[in-house]
């Protein structure tokens, strides 16, 4: 909402404050001024000059130049001017060499049709006052020569721009700012809208079919308009200042009406209308071509005014062409209504079509207007178009006002702070409502308010003009807390373990394209967007790795080319279902309903990602890279995670682990596919990782606390043994069947030599580990050591065919 | 060829002996060549310690001043052993070490460096300012339905506040499936799922149908916070909201209320923060202009007000005898004002150089 400050003046004739001063109290109040524009400061060096002699030069073929001399007051100027609306004698406002215009336009002395041209004679609308440029602007007769036109026709104001909340409908208008303002200054206000209307009578005949959509319909006639009329330049200007364009007399008083008063208007050809005026719901099939001029299919939603004709307008969101005012239009019927907000929101939202008018009715326009709203612009149209008013038809179908109880020690009991009761009261009163009673006060809150719908509405509006800085500042104190929950402090270990691993974190968007999942293998089933930005985000992720391969390839791209990432986010690799319904915001919803809503989401679960290409300390990354930054997490979540070969979707089939807990797969870890890698375009041997966090985190979190070793004092004993095994044999599992086979005495295993040549034989490989044994309670004899090496070897000969390797 | 031994009763003897020894240290230039001149001289087959083991065979009348004679020899010997070990390891130290010396300045590049993003960091510095109050951390889903998103938290069916959302809806059509577009469906959930009194703190992801450009996205972090309570009033809001300025800005900076409109909120406030850079100053007249809050003295940061009482009773809490507030602000402006971010896209396009400045901790 664009206000002119000049506008709010005349409405308030003792405002004195600065329009800085206005824009901050309003502000204070919750209006939020997002800019305060400053008009006519471009307008300089433009006085009243008087026409001294004119000289039509006529040889310049298809156009009207006439050469004059303009006195400006004891300078006369010469100039050469295209417009001919003038005559000797009139005064005009004339620019002066080094003056300005708007649009930055600096006047200088020039040569011109073969004369001098110093200044220039200007427009309404070279002077940014108004649209009109069919002439130069002739200025009354008993304007001073030589006076700085800006002063003299008020050039000079300020426009608040302010964003208005979606509750506060009533300050979509010059009417209500001005009662915000009045409040915010304690100056007295006269509503514009309480005015005399005549009774109804003589009316064109008009019926509400549909009371949900419309509760009021006051319908004014007029004839008799001349067609030769225009608004006058304060009304043009007023419109432009206010940010709408000027168009014709019956136009203008419409947009005047809505911007003062915030009721929408619409004027119809009287003379094209057939028959009563209806409001009803479009019928299946009807049609209306609105005065864009676009034929629309109108949905049986839509609500729509009617004539013998069939739909002639979308209520209180577009008007329609056959019924439109045109330059030959002389009678009217001046429609003033109340839509109902949800009617008007769909058509608006339906046909695409927002508007003026469809922005005040989805807020809600106050039902007592319709009446003063529909006077307003009878008396203009009157006034400036020498109309002369016919009948008044007033269908009144709205409710009776609510009646709120508020306790009056409310607004200070929830703002931690007194409020006298009479000043409860005088600021309900500001707001304009009516109140009665003493401890619990009766408030009926204005037509204008609908809003006001409880307690908690009235408690605002005297909390909010009392001033937010008036309300203390109270830390408030939360009983004892139990901290951060297990699974939210693993979540940050998990986090921290990678960084600490050398991995960088990044945050992806989780839009993805079928194509990025094509690229890995496709055969997801993620959730789709209906509206998404771009198709190409259309799904959302189901799996990190497109997000993490992206932003891999967006470093390498910028030259840097050794890349460890990591991401923790959720994940969607399901759609979700339809709930039964939803249920109903007046109590608490049953168990059931809450688990049918919880039902329909699509599985969320948090998963970690990592991905690595280049170098890394020193040599090219590998397979092992991203096995180790997974199994090193789960090392810091206390948990012992295993690995096993797998060939699956977009994995290298021979350097891919599935990473297990507890032999169950949470996730894999290895070189991405050479498929894959040439298709999404990755530096060779890319390698990824991706797991479950939750799964791990929940597992951790079950775990427990951890329970501690018991330390043996007894001395070490130590004993290698080299095993020859084929070649398809895994070192995990020769590992595990050592610790079957070694039993309790087996503090820990390790692998420190592979070996693959002539001296075991082709097809086999020579895994060199290290024993370590020890008891809890003596020195281990040799004769134990040994027995519980062989042990394993058994074992390990047993399950996998290892044997001893003597050489 | 050795020397014959030494008589331990001829004193020249000796003194030959201990003259050799102290010769042959003093000649040995390196001191790994110190060893052998050691055994040769102090070994257990050195003249000397020879003399000394024939002393058992001697008369006893002569054997304490031959024994005195020998252990005279012998300390010499070995003091003079002991001096030249010395001088030879000083030298050795001098040469040796410095011949091994390194350049320390050169850094070692053995252990790869990581970060963690500041967006993650920050949600946790944020977490662990309201833990320490006593409040704790609630989460909930990022795809949402609706009535959490909406319905619970009194927006109307029709409601215009819906369409300013931007909502970004999730298949199938008419689900009421949305990608939460505020965290403060996670108000509802808390209000159902947990005991009152509540005292909240819900940082996560939310989404709108905006275009990426420098200063929005349509991802995006929120945090919320929500108290609910017997006797909360609208000074505990503003308590609370100043000591979480503090808390993430530094001492003294204050917040500001402005009377709004947010459908679960009822009264409502835009919630503005001292600018961090001119502490307001420039809003005072005569002060130095301030390009980060323009001369305003106040920046926007997020939304807040006392909770609904719509919202109470559609979770099941008796608005008669509960009160309680929330508020709201986004994770990247206050990065963005933090650590001088100025373009939001930075955060997430997983560029190297934007993460690892932050470290471990923002």
């Amino acid at each position: 909402m664009r206000v002119p400050v000049s506008w709010l003046r005349t409405m308030l004739p003792g405002l004195t404050a600065s329009a800085d001063e206005i824009g901050a109290a309003l502000v204070r109040a919750g209006l939020e001024v997002e800019q305060i524009h400053r008009v006519g400061d471009d307008v300089q060096g433009v006085v009243v000059g008087r026409v001294l002699d004119i000289e039509e030069l006529t040889e310049f073929k298809n156009k009207t130049i006439r050469y004059c001399h303009v006195d400006v007051g004891g300078t006369v100027h010469e100039v050469v001017c295209g417009a001919r609306n003038f005559a000797v004698g009139d005064l005009v406002a004339f620019a002066t060499p080094g003056g300005l215009l708007p649009g930055d336009f600096h006047i200088s002395t020039r040569q011109t049709y073969g004369h001098t041209s110093d200044g220039m004679i200007c427009s309404a609308r070279e002077l940014g006052v108004s649209d009109e440029h069919a002439g130069i602007l002739v200025l009354p007769e008993d304007s001073p020569v030589g006076a700085d036109v800006v002063d003299l026709l008020g050039l000079r104001d300020q426009v608040l721009d302010i964003a208005v909340t979606p509750d506060r409908g009533y300050a979509l208008s010059m009417r209500g700012m001005a009662r915000e303002v009045a409040a915010a200054f304690g100056l007295p206000f006269s509503d514009p809208a309480a005015t005399d209307v005549p009774a109804a009578g003589d009316g064109h005949p008009v019926r509400i079919d549909d009371p949900e959509g419309c509760d009021r319909y006051v319908a004014r006639t007029v004839t008799g308009l001349d067609l030769a009329a225009q608004s006058p330049t304060w009304l043009q200007r007023r419109l432009t200042l206010a940010g709408m364009r000027p168009i014709s007399l019956a136009v203008d008083v419409t947009n005047h009406v809505l911007l003062e008063l915030g009721q929408p208007l619409h004027a119809f050809d009287l003379a094209k209308l057939t028959g009563t005026v209806a409001v009803r719901r479009a019928k299946p099939g009807e049609r209306l071509t609105t005065l864009d001029g676009q034929d629309r299919a109108l949905d049986t939603e839509d609500l729509v005014i009617s004539d013998d004709s069939g739909p002639i307008a979308l209520a209180g969101v577009m008007g329609g062409a056959t019924t439109e005012v045109t330059s030959t239009t002389t009678s009217l019927l001046i429609e003033s209504a109340r839509f109902l907000p949800v009617p008007i929101a769909r058509t608006a939202r339906r046909h695409k079509l927002p508007s003026e008018a469809s922005k005040r009715f989805e807020r809600g326009v106050d039902p007592e207007l319709a009446p003063a709203a529909a006077e307003a612009a009878v008396r203009l149209l009157t006034e400036l178009g020498g109309a002369t008013a016919m009948g008044t038809t007033d269908v009144d179908q709205h409710s009776e006002p609510l009646v709120l109880d508020l306790q009056v020690g409310l607004p200070g009991r929830l703002a931690g702070r007194d409020y006298a009761p009479d000043v409860v009261r005088r600021r309900l009163e500001d707001v304009g409502c009516r109140v009665d009673g003493d401890d619990v006060l009766r408030v009926v809150p204005p037509s204008w308010r609908p809003d006001l719908i409880g307690s908690a509405e009235l408690v605002e509006e005297v909390m909010r003009l009392e001033g937010y800085d008036s309300i203390p500042i109270v830390l408030p104190t939360a009983p004892a807390g139990r901290g951060l929950t297990s699974a939210q402090r693993l979540r940050r270990t998990a986090s921290r373990a990678l960084a600490t691993a050398g991995l960088l974190e990044v945050v992806i968007p989780p839009f993805v394209s079928e194509d990025s999942l094509e690229a890995l293998g496709g055969g997801m089933t993620p959730p789709r967007l209906v509206n998404p930005l771009a198709e190409t985000e259309a799904l959302l992720r189901p799996s990190l790795l497109p997000g993490l391969l992206d932003a891999l390839l967006r470093n390498v791209g910028r030259g840097l080319g050794d890349v460890a990432l990591y991401e923790i986010g959720v994940v969607f690799p399901a759609p979700g279902s339809v709930a039964p319904q939803s249920p109903s915001v007046s109590g608490r919803p049953t168990r059931d309903e809450i688990a049918a809503l919880d039902a329909a989401l699509p599985p969320q679960p948090r998963h970690v990602g990592v991905v690595l290409a280049g170098q890394r300390n020193g040599h090219p990354v590998d397979w092992a890279d991203a096995v180790e930054a997974v199994v090193g997490m789960g090392r810091a979540l206390g948990l012992a995670l295993g690995t096993r070969p797998v060939e699956w979707g977009p994995w290298h089939p021979g350097r891919t682990a599935e990473v297990l807990l507890d032999g169950s797969r949470v996730g894999f870890a290895g070189e991405l596919h050479p498929r894959v890698v040439e298709r999404l375009s990755l530096p060779a041997g890319t390698v990824a990782a991706e797991c479950n966090l939750d799964v791990l985190v929940a597992a951790a979190v079950a775990a427990g606390p951890v329970r501690a070793a018991s330390i043996s004092p007894y001395p070490l004993a130590s004993v290698d043994v080299a095993l020859v095994v084929d070649h398809g044999v895994r070192a995990a599992d020769v590992e595990s069947a050592l610790r079957i086979g070694a039993g309790e005495l087996l503090e820990d295993v390790r692998l420190f030599d592979v070996y693959a040549g002539p001296q075991v034989g082709a097809g086999k490989r020579s895994l060199a580990y290290s024993l370590r044994m020890r008891a809890p309670d003596r020195t281990l004899t040799d004769a134990e050591v040994i027995a519980a090496r062989d042990a394993a070897v058994a074992e390990a000969g047993r399950l996998h065919g290892a044997v001893l390797r003597t050489a | 060829m050795s020397p014959p031994n030494p008589n331990p009763l001829d004193p020249d003897d000796l003194e030959k002996a201990r003259d050799a020894a102290l010769d042959a240290f003093s000649a040995v230039a390196v001191l790994a060549d110190l060893p052998a001149a050691k055994t040769a001289h102090l070994g257990d087959r050195a003249p000397i310690l020879l003399a000394r083991r024939s002393l058992g065979t001697l008369p006893s009348t002569e054997r304490a001043e031959a024994g005195k004679r020998v252990n005279v020899v012998l300390q010499a010997v070995q003091a003079s052993y002991d001096a030249r070990k010395a001088e030879l390891e000083a030298e050795r130290d001098a040469r040796v070490l410095a011949e091994e010396s390194v350049d320390v300045t050169v850094l070692p590049d053995r252990l790869p460096v990581g970060a963690r993003h500041p967006l993650t960091t920050i949600q946790e510095r944020i977490e662990d300012v309201f833990v320490a109050m006593g409040w704790e951390v609630a989460e909930g889903p990022e795809v949402e339905h609706e009535w959490f998103n909406f319905d619970a938290l009194n927006f109307g069916r029709d409601h215009p506040a819906r369409e300013m959302q931007d909502t970004l809806f999730v298949a199938p059509e008419g689900s009421g499936l949305v990608l939460r577009t505020h965290t403060s469906p996670v108000q509802i959930r808390s209000l159902l799922d947990r005991e009152l009194p509540i005292y909240v703190i819900c940082p996560g992801r939310t989404y709108r149908a905006d275009a990426l450009d420098a200063t929005h996205s349509p991802v995006f972090s929120q945090v919320e916070g929500l108290v609910v309570d017997e006797g909360i009033t609208m000074a505990h809001l503003r308590g609370a909201l100043d000591h979480f300025a503090a808390a993430m800005f530094g001492e003294g900076m204050r917040t500001r209320l402005r009377p709004s409109y947010f459908p679960f909120t009822e009264p409502s406030a835009e919630l503005d923060l001292q600018c961090f850079e001119c502490r307001g100053a420039s809003a005072e007249p005569g002060g130095e202009p301030c390009r980060v809050c323009s001369s305003e003295g106040w920046i926007e940061w997020g939304g807040c007000g006392m909770v609904n009482p719509a919202v109470l009773r559609a979770c099941g809490v008796d608005p008669e005898r509960y009160s309680g507030f929330a508020f709201g602000m986004g994770i990247e402006r206050t990065l963005m004002f933090r650590h001088g971010v100025t373009d939001i896209r930075d955060f997430y396009e997983g560029d190297q150089r934007f993460t690892l400045p932050f470290g471990m901790e923002a």
